[in-house]
């Protein structure tokens, strides 16, 4: 296989595992945070307004990673700078 | 903007030498121009009256949640960070929510707006907290608990501007990228779908966004705030 079939192959695998992977540990760590929170707020209602406040934010933070997985991923597809060298190299 | 460009920037108008007038400079002037606007004529004829108009309405409960917001995160008077704060979360709402008016594309969705909004977060924080606490005091906290924390601290404040930016363009562009993949596949009725949830997470990342930066903010200027507490509970209790 050349070059450019070698570099999309592993692009393409890459990606995919980029972002599959990468789901699985937010996507726990967010369902035990929400469960955590919404024991916490049927225990409490009273406090809602805070629990909602830090949950969102501990989700946001929890979520980042996941985020950082879906750009790599995304680059990896669309704007892949290994490739564009390689089509360069080419002419 | 077709599936193949990830950010806005690489829709180029016009080049006048180094310059592009891309896509996401037009759009975030556009988005200026219609808060500037709206804010000059609707606080134009503002009544303190109870039969107030309805934009007048809409723009109280947005300032009257805001305040809340500040006041809860920081538990002090809300007015010295209200502007900034304030601005932020409007502007990147309204980019987000515009991003369901077809051809709009919003300019959160490139990584050069949302750095630059992750800059002045950065700037903010710093400028907020040598402003409540002096030099020194602000640089102490540097090496609060430990100096042994000093690397860390420092790195913190970086990778947590990096983290703020990245999360607010990685949600906008993944909204536009799954409605552009979704009119590739399934272009009926599904792409509205995912365009209304769009508006969802809009609202829910520029609130984030703002959270995030007052969280900051208040972080670094807090032991003012827990001195000032105490010296007062102190008073009270020679008073008392």
């Amino acid at each position: 296989m050349d070059n450019i079939g070698l570099i999309g192959l592993a692009s393409v695998l890459a990606a995919g595992l980029t972002i599959g992977i990468g789901a699985i540990g937010p996507a726990i760590g967010e369902g035990r945070a929400v469960a955590q929170a919404l024991a916490a707020i049927a225990q409490q209602p009273d406090e809602a307004n805070i629990l909602t406040r830090t949950l969102f934010v501990g989700l946001a933070m929890i979520e980042s990673t996941a985020i950082y997985c879906f750009v790599v991923s995304m680059i990896l597809l669309f704007a892949n700078p290994f490739w564009d060298f390689v089509i360069k190299q080419g002419g | 903007m077709d599936i193949k460009q990830i950010s806005p920037d690489q829709v180029v108008y016009l080049s006048v030498g180094p310059f592009n007038l891309n896509a996401t400079i037009v759009y975030t002037w556009l988005v200026m121009a219609l808060l500037v606007l709206a804010c000059i004529l609707i606080t134009r004829r503002m009544t303190p009256s109870e039969n107030m108009s309805r934009w007048q309405n809409l723009l109280e409960i947005v300032v009257g949640f805001l305040r809340g917001q500040i006041r809860d995160v920081f538990g002090e008077s809300p007015d010295m960070y209200v502007p900034y704060i304030g601005t932020l979360f409007v502007f990147i709402a309204v980019c987000n929510l515009l991003a369901v008016v077809p051809g709009f594309e919003p300019p959160t969705a490139s990584l050069s707006t949302t750095a630059a909004l992750a800059l002045t977060v950065f700037a903010a924080v710093i400028g907020f907290g040598l402003m409540r606490r002096g030099v020194k005091g602000y640089l102490l906290q540097y090496v609060q608990p430990t100096p042994m924390m000093l690397p860390f601290n420092i790195l913190g404040e970086f990778s947590r501007t990096l983290a703020l930016a990245v999360r607010l363009f990685g949600n906008m562009m993944s909204g536009a990228k799954i409605a552009a993949i979704l009119l590739a596949i399934a272009p009926l009725v599904f792409p509205i779908l995912m365009n209304a949830l769009g508006l969802l997470t809009g609202i829910i990342q520029a609130y984030i966004f703002a959270v995030l930066a007052m969280v900051y903010i208040a972080s670094a200027t807090r032991v003012e705030r827990e001195r000032y507490e105490k010296t007062r509970k102190q008073q009270g209790d020679d008073n008392g």
